[in-house]
Formats: C-alpha cells, structure tokens, sequence
C-alpha cells in the first residue's frame, strides 16, 4: 500500500525535523561550551574544559547557583503547604464564596510574572522594604500557590471522601486526618507541584531581576554575564545548569512520577 | 456516617460540622498570602499609575495623564500592537507545529515509546529560560550556525539578519511553547476514548473526516486552554523580545523596563503594565467559554 508507505514517511520525516528543531539550540549551547576558543561560533576547534574551570572558579555564580537553591526550596514549601491547605479546605468543605475564593486563588496565573513583580517593588518601595533574597522569595509564593493550589485541588477526588470519614469515626482528629490520612493519599499531587514550584523558581528571571539587589539569582547572574556578549563561557554555564536541571528531572520522574504511574 | 449509631460518631459528626472556623483556617493563609503579596500590590501600582514622575520626584496627581500619554504617542502604541502581532503569531505557528506532533506520538509510536518521546520532546524545556534565548541566538546570530551552514552552502552570498528583528523572537518563543504545547494537547488526545474514531469510522467517514469533525473538535476546548497560556505568557515576556530582537523593534515589556530601568520613572511603567493586562483580559474573555477550571 503505497499511501501507508508515504504516510509513515511523512510522519517520520516531520517528527524528525521538529525534534531537530526542539533540539538544535540544546546542541550547539553544550557543544561550543568545550570550544577552544574565545568566541562559540563556527568552526569548532576542539574540545577544552577550561571555560567549566573558568565557571566554576567563578564565586559570584556559584554564591547566585546556592541563592537560587534557597530560594527555590523555600519557596516551592510554602507555596505547597499554602495550596495544599486550601485546596483540601474548598473540595471537602461547604464554604461561603467558594467560587470567588477560587478565582482569587487562582488569580495570579493569568497576571504576566512582570506585572506582580512590578507591584511588589512598587509596594516594597513604598513600604520602604529593601530589596533581597527575602522579597524574591515572597514573588516566588505568590506565582507558584496558584499553580500548587490547582494541581492538588484539581486531584481531590471524592472518593477519598470516604477514607478520610473512616479516619474520622475510628478517632482521629481532624489535624491527624490531614495529616496521617489525606497528605499520603495526596503525596503524588503534591510532590507533583512542588517540583513544578522549584522548576519555576529556580528559572524564574523578571521577578528575581526587580525585587533583588546584592544577593541574586542564578538566572540574573547568567543575565548580567550575557552583556559581554557571545562567550564560551556563558554556555558552560548554560550546560552546566541544564544538567544539574537533567539530574533534578531523573530524580523527579524515578521517584516521584513512577509512583504516579503506577498508581 | 449517617447509618452509624455509634454515640461517637455522632459526635465527630456535630464537631465537623460546628467547626466553621477552623475550615475557614485551612483556606486562609493562602487567601491571606494573595490578598497582601498580589491583591494589595496592584492596588499600589494602579493609584501609581494615576500619579506623575515630576523633576526627581513622584507626585500624587491623580489623573489619567499616563494612559492619554501612552495612547497618543505613536512608537507606544506601536510597541503594543508589536505584542499584540508576536504573541499571536507564536499562538497559532506554535499550534500548528505542535499538534501534529503530539498526535504522531499519541498515535503512531508505540505505547511503550511514547513516555520517552514525550520527555525527549520536552527535554530543552529544562534549559535555563535566559540559556534557551542565549543559546538561539548562537545558532541565529550573524556568525550563527544557521549562517554559516547557508553561506558554506552557498544558497545565500550575504548573512541573514535573523537575530534582533521580530522573527528571532518568534522563533524563541515557538521553540518554547512548541514543547509545552506537545505536552498539552498528547494529554488531551490520550483522554479521548478510542470509540470516538470507532464509531466515525464505521459510519463511512474516511480518516480526514474523522480528524476534522470529529478529533479535532474534542480537543479543541484543551487547544484553547493551550493557546490563552501561550498568548499570555509571550505577552508578559521580557526576555526572549530583549535578548533574541534587540532593541530595533520594541516590545511593551521592553518598554515597561526601559521606564523602571532608566528612568525610575514608576507611575508611567505602572499605566503601562495596566494597559497590558487589559489586554490578557480581553484575550482572556474571547476565549472565556473554554476555560473553565473543572474539578475531576
């Protein structure tokens, strides 16, 4: 059959541009990484490690690689906990305003990133709060509770009603439910939007750029690195950051998306 | 609960009824985050918006000056419609790219494949986001690899100037959403039950036709999902305009930063991302009868 024969071809070769089109920035960024060179342009001239020695050696990138750490995990917890909470609170429970209290939960991830930041720095500035590590971590909460708070409560089902009544008429208290019984039913969901909230933070630029000064973030230390133009460097440092989001991604789907799956 | 005679259980019922407050608890920190970090910040920076930067100093005018300013000064508003052009071309190329190849893996790789497809699919996705709009411009870039390929080639005697213009920025974007489009819509055609083409079939409608009537309009509803996040996200963003299109061809948020940046000059930036997330709302209401948030 002729006609299954070119549709097969047609996907194939469409599939195979598209991922060479997904792909193609990824290579060239780890490739010219190891040029021996000064400029990461065409030819390659072969495979040196020194602008990894040069990005590692480089003490203000690693300070704003541990700030962003920080950042992300503190951030990604409470924006957890604080969705989580309300979420179990808006599926179990008869509330008044539950449609409005929704939307305002949710309201954030409809506003550009730029916009909340320029908020909070105008707020800041007028409450004469200086910027830091701390505000950064307050604009991170605000974007990622919204999408905590839809992942899991888009996951409460009602037929965990039932385990949680169980818990409820064999003596447990209502802290001791949440706790010993809906957060394991919960975990996969939970997890599930905690390594969403770091992956956002931890790549997060407009916010970290407007409510940091000193301290900063990776993504605005490889922004101010960027002024010298195109450098090896810069995509070692690149590289760099995508393995270690590589490695993060390989824990995450062995640990925590298997178990999802399985379930 | 309710066929329980159990005196205790009774008791558990009157207590989980009469906590009121103690619901209200669970939901108010999170409500009380939003209110005082999204809510109260953007009251802020809309009583900004109706002030003026006048000499050094921020004076409480109140007036709609800004937004007058903004709408009759002709490179502003051009900044605008810029947005308004790129965003949507990267929704629609995005879509078109994205959809055939998220049924190609639904559909055609095999059912063991199509996780790792999927996650290869995705894979950049993991680069820092400043990185991705570095790294295209190495390839995009006068002494770029797209360049040099076609000038070794041949097929063009002059490098192309692709970096600093719009198609830079579009081409940055698509590659982006492209990825997270893929994601979206595989899900969407994974939900649909395979009896929908059945039965499209067995009443003599050939695979185009299915496609058309029958595939497509289910999925459309999470096509829609899709394409608002793509508009709004491209919008709101300042990198990929700054660092792929340069400075030759403004963008708003390029010019909302240009205000804070040099000038410090809040009330104007403020009116300005005001005019930008009147824009999300309008795109948002165009598309609002698909964008409901159910609860499965």
């Amino acid at each position: 059959m002729p006609g299954k024969w070119l549709q097969k071809i047609l996907t194939t070769v469409y599939t195979l541009l598209l991922y060479g089109f997904i792909f193609l920035p990824v290579v060239v960024l780890v490739l010219f990484s190891f040029q021996d060179s000064r400029l990461p342009i065409m030819p390659f001239k072969g495979a040196t490690l020194r602008w990894y020695e040069a990005v590692l050696a480089d003490s203000r990138l690693i300070d704003s690689l541990i700030n962003s750490f920080i950042v992300a995990m503190s951030s990604s917890v409470v924006a957890v906990v604080l969705g989580f909470l309300a979420a179990y609170a808006l599926a179990r429970f008869h509330l008044p305003a539950k449609g409005l209290q929704r939307a305002l939960l949710t309201a954030p991830l409809t506003v550009s990133y730029l916009i909340i930041a320029l908020g909070l720095l105008i707020m800041f500035n007028a409450l004469g709060v200086a910027p830091s590590l701390w505000t950064v971590g307050i604009g991170h909460v605000v974007i990622n509770t919204p999408l905590c708070f839809a992942i899991i409560y888009s996951q409460m089902g009602d037929h965990q009603v039932n385990i949680e009544r169980a818990a409820n008429d064999l003596g447990a208290n209502e802290w001791q439910t949440l706790l010993l019984v809906t957060v394991p039913m919960m975990l996969p969901s939970i997890l599930a939007s905690f390594f969403l909230a770091v992956t956002f933070s931890w790549d997060e630029f407009i916010i970290s750029f407007l409510l940091s000064r000193f301290e900063v973030t990776l993504p605005v230390e490889i922004w101010s690195m960027l002024r010298s133009g195109l450098n090896p460097k810069t995509n070692a440092a690149g590289s760099l950051v995508f393995m270690i989001s590589i490695v993060l991604l390989l824990v995450a789907e062995l640990l925590v998306f298997r178990r999802i799956k399985q379930k | 609960m309710r066929q329980s005679a159990n005196p205790e259980s009774l008791v558990v019922t009157i207590t989980r009824q009469g906590s009121g407050f103690k619901r209200w608890r669970l939901v108010l920190p999170a409500l009380l985050w939003t209110v005082a970090f999204f809510v109260i910040p953007f009251l802020f920076m809309a009583v900004m918006s109706l002030w003026h930067r006048i000499g050094g100093e921020i004076v409480a005018t109140w007036n709609l000056d800004n937004y007058v300013e903004f709408l009759t000064k002709p490179h502003l508003v051009k900044s605008l419609l810029n947005s308004i052009e790129i965003s949507f071309c990267v929704t629609v190329i995005s879509i078109v790219l994205a959809y055939p190849l998220a049924w190609i893996i639904a559909e055609r790789v095999p059912a063991r494949w199509q996780r790792t497809a999927l996650i290869l699919a995705i894979l950049p996705f993991w680069t820092s986001y400043v990185v991705r709009s570095y790294a295209w411009l190495l390839v995009l870039s006068k002494q770029g690899i797209v360049n040099t390929f076609l000038l070794d080639v041949g097929i063009i005697a002059e490098p192309l100037a692709i970096a600093s213009t719009r198609y830079a920025t579009i081409i940055g974007f698509v590659h982006f959403f492209v990825m997270l489009l893929t994601l979206t819509i595989y899900a969407n055609l994974k939900q649909l039950s395979p009896n929908y083409a059945r039965a499209a079939t067995d009443l003599g409608a050939g695979p185009l036709r299915t496609f058309w009537h029958v595939i497509l309009p289910l999925t459309l509803p999470g096509i829609m999902v899709g394409a608002f996040l793509t508009f709004v996200l491209c919008i709101g963003d300042y990198i990929t305009p700054k660092i792929l299109g340069g400075s030759n061809e403004l963008v708003l948020p390029q010019v909302i930063m240009l205000q804070i940046g040099r000038r410090a000059d809040f009330p104007n930036a403020a009116a300005m991302s005001i005019i930008l997330m009147a824009v999300v709302i309008i795109a948002y209401l165009l598309c609002a009868r698909w964008l409901k948030m159910e609860r499965t």
